[in-house]
């Protein structure tokens, strides 16, 4: 008890006349907030590029695609095997006909908004099964495009991030010219990313004959997965890979959230190095500076343990402030920063938000209070083992 | 000069205190380099790409094929060198993981056309001649292990074989080596006839040209030529010289470039408050000891001089440390994920910006204490001890 | 014949300055008894400070044996020194070392949070010992707000705050000038004579030397005896 209060006393002292040495500690703040600003910054890229990813996929809709390939974009199904697919048992139905989507999706160039710079653009045909298989979708603006003519709907995100989408405009891809008749939202998830048209259409105009890419269905329950995996496995005329639409979509997200997170750790450790380098820098010269309050502290009789723990409370309390500011700074900088980027894996663009999500806040913190703790512990240590006789002489 | 012993004194008067700004210095640069190195990797060889290429694609988009017929049409075109075409396989080898670039071409026009590339004579023959043959990247082989004369089978994500296979076996008859440091070599060619005989579909197209404009013949007027050419034709082309086109694509990336600034930035600003902060504390301890100098004789530019050189010192070392772990874990990395994360490279401008930095943040963490030590008057530092 | 309180027995100190070797102290033996007021002159180095510190615990001796209060400072633990501190000695330094963050009160009451005693039992032993230093009126004044003396009358205050038997004081009118030195002597006097208080004192001045019931001179790590008044 009484050695706890002779920390609280000696902690107290040394806040107080924190003011005093107020340069030498904002180093060790403002170097652990870069650290909290940057990994937060840069691991939000990953989870906004997840999330948007994720949330496309529900986990009863079931993707066909031919098997061995790894995105839409490489796939290849012809119309008898999508009527297999869609005919096939534990698929839902609305009435007679199954709900269900078969997809063909092409990548065509579209300026960036604000740059010279044309970027891959998904454009993806569509049956009138797609808003049934997909969940949380819906018309925001406009009009549905109606099967037959060159017009498409534009996903909320794309519009905001390509040039000439407004409702209403033409664009020409090719020789042909395309109306943008109607908005679409997804939740922000990686549909909205897309620009759809009736998939008839599209067969047209890309001389696909009466083939597709993908097909969507809708399950009756999760269960009747491995039921559809099992029959087309076992059905000769095709040759497909089946996974819930949410596991597509998330291997799909992998390379790029690998990538990001893989630069992203290791820069956030080797910042950290670098922050408990400064941290022990300004710990040090705070010791230095202290040495006169140290050493008549412990001639009176406090013990080196309060010495100790001050010291290491005090750079905690230094870095926990720089945790604070980096990580309020990174949320009120980049949560919701919308960037588009080229996702490898469909070798298409994705637009996304960066998310700073509060298990990135909190581990951010935990890194802060590790560089703290790091920091502080050897400059305690030499607070705590200050000769004593010596350090009041030098005065 | 003759002051060096003494800003070398200077300098470790604080031997834990120098120690962990040099270290702090030093990571400041390690990141940089890594950054800078992975950041021209986004890039994805825009300054390798030779001027006078050009690169002829689908108006539609990258992914839309051109037909085969249009070889000949390009090659007849006034000002137009020589013609060669690719395509994107998309395989990968065992995993879906080792994905890595491979292109269907023809052996001879191929190294013709990049001269970069070099292979020994007897390879390049071999490769021509065999059908399923196929030469890898120096790159591709020390990460695989491959050598010449292996059985490599590829998985392919497109292009099914006509008999429905999807696995295409190719013998390595080669190993090529890029010139260039900067040029990556993570890639595999294999024949054209063999790509365009054994696919189920998509027969009679290719991927994209690539041609060489005679010497001095103007690259836009020739791009425009071509487009004329096929314009109003069910397949458009879009020709561009292979620098812009090589850059074009690393924009697709977007902001992540500018992400990378920032974090850059962040990283420097952190380097500059702390080396700065270091050396106006071990000047302010100093100032009746550079008074003493200045009793002593010592010009207020020496005085200037003499701190600063220090600061620099402490900056260089730091940085060049850095800079040299940063270049050896670069070589590192390009030997390790060359496959997957081609084109990483720490280029002679990074090194020498790094350079500018060092001496930049140098003077400028220096600069405040050494002008107010200069300023001193004599007798008030004397006071102050 | 009083008790003895203070005691060393053939005290050495030697310190290691690179690879030189400095005798500081070498083979001293002092008596300090109970109720003294004891002076210590001696010329820069010859080892008065080290001395005081090996009587107040803040530093240990090389060889030989430091008893004060009954306690065998040498073989004491660096942890049970700063609590043998707290309770039986009081230091007062040649330039006060009071908190400049504290007020005089404050200061004054430091001692105590390391010992059990309430808030208000704190707050009334500092304002007593403030009074008995005749500064009441300064509780609540910031070091920076008082003069030299004052300020080492609130250090004297500190140090007696605790009630312990032994002050050792540091060149205590070394930062003051003559009349204001005089005023704290006569405090110092007071504490010894009124209070009872052991008072070990390092000066370089003759006459502040001259308010001790004894002298002695250290030199060259030795003690030589000289009468005084």
């Amino acid at each position: 008890m009484k050695s706890i209060n002779q920390i609280i006393a000696v902690t107290a002292l040394n806040i107080r006349n924190l003011p005093q040495r107020i340069g030498g500690s904002l180093v060790a703040v403002v170097g652990v907030a870069a650290v909290v600003l940057v990994f937060a910054a840069v691991l939000s890229m990953a989870k906004g590029f997840e999330r948007t990813m994720v949330n496309a996929g529900s986990t009863d809709t079931a993707i066909v695609m031919r098997s061995g390939s790894t995105a839409e974009l490489n796939s290849g199904l012809s119309n008898e095997q999508v009527l297999i697919v869609t005919n096939s048992e534990g698929i839902m139905r609305d009435g007679d006909e199954p709900v269900a989507s078969a997809e063909l999706y092409v990548v065509v160039d579209i300026r960036k908004k604000g740059t010279n710079d044309d970027a891959n653009v998904p454009l993806r045909g569509v049956q009138a099964g797609a808003f049934d298989v997909r969940k949380n979708i819906s018309l925001a603006e406009g009009r549905m495009f109606e099967t037959g003519k060159n017009e498409f709907i534009v996903g909320r995100a794309a519009q905001s991030e390509f040039a000439g989408l407004d409702v209403g405009s033409e664009i020409r891809f090719g020789q042909i010219n395309w109306q943008v008749v109607g908005v679409f939202e997804a939740d922000g998830s990686v549909s909205e990313s897309e620009l759809w048209t009736d998939v008839r259409v599209l067969q047209d105009v890309y001389r696909r004959g009466n083939s597709f890419q993908s097909v969507r269905v809708k399950l009756e329950n999760e269960a009747a997965l491995k039921g559809l995996q099992e029959s087309l496995a076992a059905d000769p005329r095709i040759d497909a890979d089946v996974m819930t639409e949410r596991d597509y979509y998330s291997g799909q997200a992998q390379g790029l959230s690998q990538f990001i997170k893989m630069v992203g750790y290791p820069l956030t450790i080797l910042m950290a190095i670098g922050a408990v380098f400064g941290a022990l820098n300004s710990m040090y010269a705070s010791v230095t500076v202290r040495g006169k309050e140290i050493a008549t502290l412990r001639a009176l009789g406090f013990g080196p343990m309060p010495v100790l723990f001050s010291t290491i409370i005090e750079s905690t309390l230094l870095a926990l402030t720089g945790g604070i500011i980096g990580g309020g700074l990174a949320f009120v900088v980049f949560n919701g920063f919308r960037v588009s980027t080229l996702n490898g894996a469909s070798f298409s663009q994705v637009v996304f938000d960066f998310a700073v999500t509060p298990d990135l806040l909190w581990q951010g913190l935990i890194a802060a209070l590790i560089i703290g703790l790091v920091g502080g512990f050897f400059p305690a240590i030499r607070a705590a083992r200050l000769p004593v006789a010596q350090a009041l002489r030098e005065l | 000069m003759k002051y060096l012993g003494l800003i070398w004194r200077n300098a470790w008067r604080k031997k834990i205190r120098t120690s962990l700004t040099i270290l702090s210095v030093l990571v400041a640069f390690l990141l940089f380099a890594l950054l800078s190195a992975i950041g021209y990797a986004f890039k994805s060889g825009a300054d390798v790409a030779a001027a006078e290429r050009l690169v002829v694609i689908n108006r539609i988009s990258l992914i839309n094929p051109l037909p085969i017929s249009y070889q000949s049409r390009i090659a007849s075109t006034p000002g137009v060198e020589s013609v060669t075409h690719a395509s994107w396989f998309g395989g990968y080898y065992q995993e879906p993981r080792n994905q890595f670039a491979q292109f269907p071409t023809v052996a001879g026009d191929y190294f013709a056309m990049y001269p970069e590339l070099n292979i020994p004579e007897e390879q390049l023959e071999a490769f021509a001649k065999n059908r399923t043959g196929a030469v890898v990247g120096h790159e591709l082989a020390t990460q695989f292990g491959w050598k010449v004369g292996d059985r490599i089978p590829i998985q392919a994500t497109i292009w099914t074989k006509a008999d429905g296979g999807r696995t295409w076996e190719f013998d390595l008859e080669g190993i090529f080596r890029n010139e260039d440091p900067r040029g990556s070599t993570a890639f595999m060619l294999f024949n054209y006839d063999y790509f365009e005989e054994a696919r189920a579909f998509g027969k009679g197209t290719v991927g994209w040209y690539i041609l060489r404009v005679e010497p001095g013949a103007n690259p836009v007027e020739i791009a425009n030529a071509i487009d004329e050419q096929f314009a109003n034709s069910p397949s458009e082309t879009d020709t561009s010289t292979e620098a812009a086109f090589a850059a074009s694509f690393a924009k697709q990336f977007g902001n992540i470039a500018l992400i990378v600034t920032m974090i850059l930035g962040a990283v420097f600003f952190t380097l500059l408050l702390v080396s700065g902060n270091t050396m106006s504390q071990s000047v302010r301890e100093r100032i009746s000891e550079l008074a003493v100098l200045k009793t002593l004789g010592f010009s207020d530019r020496s005085v200037l001089g003499i701190v600063l050189s220090e600061s620099i010192l402490i900056m260089f070392i730091g940085g060049i440390l850095g800079l040299g772990i940063g270049w050896l874990l670069v070589q590192g990395m390009a030997q390790q994920m060359g496959a997957f994360l081609p084109g990483v490279y720490l280029s002679p401008l990074s090194m020498l910006v790094a350079l500018s930095i060092m001496i930049g943040a140098g003077v400028l963490a220096g600069v405040f204490p050494a002008v107010k030590a200069m300023r001193l008057s004599i007798v008030d530092a004397l006071a102050r001890g | 014949m009083t008790d003895t309180l203070a005691s060393l027995k053939g005290v050495s100190r030697v310190y290691h300055k690179g690879k030189e070797r400095v005798d500081v102290l070498h083979e001293l033996n002092l008596d300090i008894p109970e109720g003294e007021f004891l002076a210590l002159m001696g010329p820069s180095g010859s080892g008065k400070t080290t001395l005081l510190n090996l009587l107040g615990g803040l530093d240990k001796a090389t060889a030989g044996s430091v008893m004060v209060g009954g306690a065998e400072l040498t073989t004491m633990s660096n942890r049970k020194l700063s609590d043998w501190r707290a309770h039986n000695v009081g230091f007062i330094f040649q330039f006060y070392n009071l908190l400049p963050v504290l007020t005089a009160r404050k200061n004054v009451e430091l001692p105590l949070l390391l010992t059990n005693l309430g808030s208000g039992e704190r707050r009334k032993r500092a304002e007593l010992a403030l009074d008995i230093v005749g500064l009441a009126d300064r509780a609540s004044h910031y070091p920076r707000e008082l003069s030299g003396g004052q300020e080492q009358r609130v250090a004297i205050a500190r140090a007696i705050v605790s009630d312990p038997k032994l002050l050792l004081c540091d060149e205590p009118t070394g930062d003051l000038d003559r009349a204001t030195a005089d005023e704290i002597l006569r405090l110092l006097q007071k504490l010894n004579s009124d209070h009872g208080k052991t008072i070990v004192m390092v000066t370089h001045d003759a006459q502040a030397a001259e308010y001790a019931k004894r002298l002695l001179h250290v030199d060259k790590g030795k003690l030589e005896a000289r009468a005084t008044a």
